[in-house]
């Protein structure tokens, strides 16, 4: 794996250029809608048990 | 050079690669839906007053499209890079939406199978390859985690589209009720939510497209660095083709495939039928309905958390795993699976989450065996598999089923021959993976692995 400022052999990952907001957005936007999509699955599954 | 080229979406030093699996999931989530269209079967049947078998064409036309398409254009894929396959894909996955809902609109149903089938077909196979190669590129030291996190939301994405379609298709038409028997919505309400879909997915998969980034080095293949497969082989696609090591891949992921879907193809009939005592199933169709819910779970589930452990045991021990106890329990299923529910759905969850795990394991698989010169490229081919097993993994188990009686009306005993023949792919699938090696220099691309070796060795000195 090459990196043009960096020796290692993965990527490098500096906290200080790429914000932790935009992360944690990044994250929930994909996040939100599977988390409705395992709860409502969740509910169905729960018919196997009660139903 | 324009925004989508690869050049143009070199990260930064400090881009962190922890925004590429959200990106990569954005697509991913977005094509899932695919598996979710069995929702609208009963809808369109009625809207073009069809048979389900014609309908039933539209998701076997659009899996056997991705096939085609990632097979195709994989080359194209890795070299343009993954913002600008990434926004070709949205534009065939949302353009497959709105044909299919002019489609609807005007009673015209070879628009859903140009639509959904062909035009959307392509989305999923530029979009589901998209950023597979980059994720390997970005986590070289955990490849299954990366691609597991990905693929893991083709799996997701069914479970997002199913209730979301429903609750659109209740929108636009308040005389639907999802819940009730052989509901069908109007073909105004169809029309709407492919149309809807169609703009929402394009916006989600855009989104994606924006954030991802190719390592840095990475703007140019011809200069990058990449990472050498486990024997430092280095090989380009047209030349994989031609290895025994891809061909045995190839029937791996194709056992691997077929036996999975002979259960999922058949989840919710099966599990009645397996406890039917005098005509009578003890399963209400309710309980099936949450038997299909916790498969969909598995299936999952089974693609990040498998092909993240991949990373520790390797990959071929994996695929020990996913086959041969794979194998041994589908033995148990068809042989033991009446005696409780609770045994039948343990170990058709297992099953499943071992069919989601070859899914998601097979790309570091392509890269342990070939290195991530033109990685993306050999995954699309290898694709091609999984259009073949989904073809032959429901023709096989519905011609089985078909010779004693319809699904719906059978009984444990009627399975048992097409579980035992899921047995024996999972045993062809086992033995081809244990005669997989790692592949001959004579297949190694020497310009490629000469150059890297350079590269390799002018960063070394320049960090002395």
């Amino acid at each position: 794996m090459s990196t043009d400022a960096d020796t290692s052999s993965a990527p490098t990952t500096d906290p200080a250029t790429t914000s932790p907001l935009l992360i944690a957005l990044a994250w929930l936007l994909v996040g939100i809608p599977l988390a409705y999509g395992l709860w409502q699955t969740l509910v169905k599954a729960s018919a196997l048990f009660t139903g | 050079m324009s925004l989508l080229d690869k050049q143009a979406i070199v990260a930064g030093p400090g881009y962190s690669r922890w925004l590429i699996p959200p990106a990569a999931l954005a697509v991913h989530l977005s094509i899932g839906q695919v598996y979710a269209f069995s929702v609208f079967k009963n809808s369109l049947v009625a809207s073009f007053d069809t048979s389900l078998t014609a309908i039933g064409w539209v998701f076997s036309l659009s899996i056997v499209m991705l096939g085609l398409s990632a097979a195709v254009l994989g080359t194209w894929v890795e070299r343009s890079g993954p913002r600008k396959a990434m926004v070709a894909a949205a534009a065939c996955w949302g353009t497959g939406f709105l044909v299919s809902s002019a489609g609807i609109a005007t009673g015209q149903l070879w628009l859903l199978y140009l639509g959904y089938g062909v035009i959307g077909g392509i989305g999923l196979g530029i979009g589901y390859i998209s950023p597979v190669s980059t994720l390997i590129k970005w986590f070289p030291d955990r490849p299954g985690l990366a691609t597991g996190m990905a693929i893991m939301g083709f799996g997701g994405g069914a479970l997002i589209a199913a209730p979301l379609s429903n609750r659109l298709l209740a929108l636009y038409d308040p005389g639907f009720v999802a819940t009730e028997p052989g509901a069908v919505a109007s073909s105004s309400a169809l029309a709407q939510t492919f149309l809807t879909l169609g703009i929402v997915y394009t916006l989600f998969m855009l989104v994606g497209a924006a954030l991802v980034r190719v390592p840095p080095g990475h703007g140019d293949d011809t200069t990058a660095e990449h990472s050498p497969g486990s024997n430092g082989a280095l090989v380009r696609a047209s030349e994989a083709i031609r290895t025994p090591q891809f061909w045995l891949l190839w029937v791996v992921l194709f056992c691997n495939v077929t036996a999975g879907i002979g259960i999922l193809e058949q989840a919710a009939p099966m599990i009645q039928d397996f406890f039917r005592d005098n005509g009578e199933s003890s399963v209400s169709a309710a309980a099936a309905a949450g038997f299909v819910g916790v498969l969909s779970l598995a299936n999952m589930l089974g693609r990040f958390v498998w092909s993240s452990l991949s990373d520790r045991v390797g990959r071929r021990p994996i695929y020990v795993m996913y086959l041969g106890v794979g194998l041994v329990l589908y033995l148990l299923l068809a042989l033991f699976g009446s005696t409780s529910t609770l045994v039948f759905v343990s170990l058709a969850a297992v099953i499943i989450s071992f069919y989601g795990g070859g899914f998601a394991t097979v790309p570091a698989y392509l890269k342990d065996l070939f290195g991530t010169l033109e990685v993306g490229a050999i995954h699309g081919r290898l694709l091609t598999a999984w259009a073949a097993a989904g073809v032959a993994g429901p023709l096989i188990v519905n011609g089985i089923l078909d010779s004693v009686g319809e699904p719906g009306n059978l009984v444990a005993a009627d399975y048992r021959p097409a579980l035992l023949t899921m047995v024996g792919v999972l045993a062809v699938g086992f033995v081809a993976n244990l005669l997989i090696r790692p592949v001959d220099e004579s297949h190694f691309d020497d310009e490629a692995h000469a150059d890297n070796q350079k590269r390799i060795t002018t960063r070394m000195e320049a960090t002395r």
